[in-house]
Parts: structure tokens; sequence; C-alpha cells
């Protein structure tokens, strides 16, 4: 990182910004736990569950990598990657739930 | 300060065509690939998730509350590593401010020298609960759920393995005064990244019902 864009993520993100984005990850954490034993439908559980990951996921990237203040061209490379992935994932998952009926 | 330390500052401002740093450029590239690598882990999980033939199934030996632990333990690392990388800018910009300096620097290390003690914990429990898969039967070859299981957490346990070498390595070469922010943040970036491969990983495997 640049000094400059580090004293532009300085200004973003303080220590206490940190530790309130860890507490928001604990709770998150906290709450994906507990729905393993509460009885929740399947169908409710699993959208829950992914939304739930999404917003750590989300949190850490943005804030702990820092994508929310550098440059796009760093969410770019990462996003593109991330995106195949994603893309592969459900032409598989739909591949193979097709092939096994 | 030696040549080779004044020819890697030189390169290191050096401009470039767009304005990045290669070494950052070059760490989100390396990540965008570990996006597919471990995607494509957590697909063959997927496709083979519930088509083991033989047991032990995953529901009878997967351990939650345990794993719930070292997930906490690992997301709790990435707390101490962006903490040690604000140590670390904060000594960095400090100027002719000594004590400060000394202060911040002193900080980032501690931060640092937790995150690779949260990472090396982490491990601790995965080697534990690889360890009562095998006590109940479950190796590599067992059946579908056990090859897809180790490759894929396998996988993710070196890549935190190495996260922790990394980390010490900076720690150590911090007291040469060889480190600069950047290195503490492509440390930092690479760890980042295998703690959002659990978040996902802890989802897929081990909450949603099998």
């Amino acid at each position: 990182m640049s000094t400059e864009a580090a004293h532009t993520d300085e200004a973003h993100a303080t220590t206490g910004h940190y530790v309130r984005i860890a507490i928001v990850l604990t709770v998150l954490t906290i709450l994906e736990v507990a729905t393993y034993y509460v009885a929740i439908p399947f169908a409710l559980l699993v959208p829950l569950l992914l939304v739930l990951a999404g917003t750590k996921f989300a949190l850490v990237v943005a804030y702990y990598m820092h994508l929310r203040y550098d440059s796009k061209l760093f969410s770019g490379f990462f996003f593109f990657g991330f995106t195949i992935e994603i893309l592969l994932l459900i032409a598989l998952m739909v591949l193979f739930g097709i092939r096994s009926g | 300060m030696s040549d080779a330390a004044v020819a890697h500052e030189a390169q290191e401002e050096h401009p470039t065509s767009t304005g990045l740093n290669h070494r950052k450029i070059l760490m989100w590239a390396f990540l965008g690939s570990e996006c597919i690598f471990f995607g494509s882990l957590i697909t063959t999980y997927l496709v083979y998730r519930g088509k083991s033939v033989v047991g032990p199934y995953p529901s009878e030996i997967l351990n939650i509350p345990l794993t719930s632990i070292s997930t906490f333990v690992l997301l709790m690392s990435s707390l101490a590593m962006v903490l040690a990388l604000a140590g670390f800018e904060r000594a960095a910009s400090a100027g002719a401010n000594e004590d400060r300096k000394r202060r911040e620097l002193q900080k980032g290390r501690f931060w640092l020298l937790m995150t690779a003690v949260l990472g090396t914990g982490f491990l601790g429990f995965q080697a534990y609960e690889f360890i009562e898969f095998v006590h109940h039967g479950l190796g590599l070859t067992t059946n579908l759920f056990g090859t897809t299981f180790f490759v894929l957490t396998g996988f993710h346990g070196t890549h935190v393995g190495v996260g922790v070498l990394w980390l010490v390595s900076i720690l150590v070469l911090s007291y040469f005064g060889k480190v600069k922010p950047l290195d503490v943040e492509l440390g930092g970036l690479y760890w980042h990244f295998v703690d959002i491969v659990w978040i996902i990983i802890f989802t897929l495997i081990y909450l949603i019902p099998h």
C-alpha cells in the first residue's frame, strides 16, 4: 500500500472500528452456531446460513482487507477469481444434480 | 542503510503504469487464483456430499462445539492481524518521534505474535479433530466424505501453517529493521484470505445439516 493509501485507511478505520467489526463477526458466528441447536426448516436454514456467512465474508474483505478503501483494480482481480468459482460451482452442481437424477 | 535496502526502497517508490504497487497487485491476483483453487475443492465436496455408501457419516462425527471455538479463534486472529498492521503503519508515520515509533512498533509486533499464536491454536484444534476422526475410523480413503473433507480442510490447514511461518518471519525480520508496512499488509491479506475461506467451509461442511 502506498503511504497515501495507508493514511486514507487510517482516516477511515481506527482500532475501535476494527474491534467493533470483530464484535459483529462474533455475534454473527454465535447466530450461525445457534441455528445448529434450533429446529429451523431446511428450506429456511440454508439461505439464512448463507446470508450470515456472506455478511461475515463481506465484512472481512471490505474492512480487514481494506477493499472498501483500496483501488477497484484489486477488487477486480479478487472478484474475477471469485466469480469464476461461483459459476463453476453452479455448473457442476447442476451437472451432477442432473446426472444423479 | 545498506545498498540492497536502498535499491529495494527505490524499487518500491518507482512509479508504475497503474499507480499501484506491483507487489500488492500480484498478491491480489494470487488471491483471485486461490479463490478458484479453494472453490474447486469446495465444489468437489458439495458435489459428493451425502454420496458416501459406507460410514462414518458427517452427522456422526462432526464436533460442532469444538469447531465453533476454533472458528472463533481464527476470527480473532484476523482482528489481531489488522491491529498489527495498524501498529506498523503508525510506526512508519511517526517520523522523527522515536519514542512513538518504538511504542507503535512494539504494539505491531505484539499483535503479529498474537496472530501467529492464534493461528497455531487453530492448527492444534484441527490436528485434534483429524486424530479424533481417524480414531472413529474415518481416513482419507474410507469414503467420499473422508476424501473430500480431508483434502479440503487439509489444504486449508496447510495454508494456515504457511501463514503462521510467514507472520513469524515478518516478526523476526522486524527486529532487524527490514520490515515495511507493505510487507505486513501483504502477509495480512493472505491471512485474512484463509480466514474468509474458513468462514465458507464452516458453514458448508459443519453447519448445513447432512
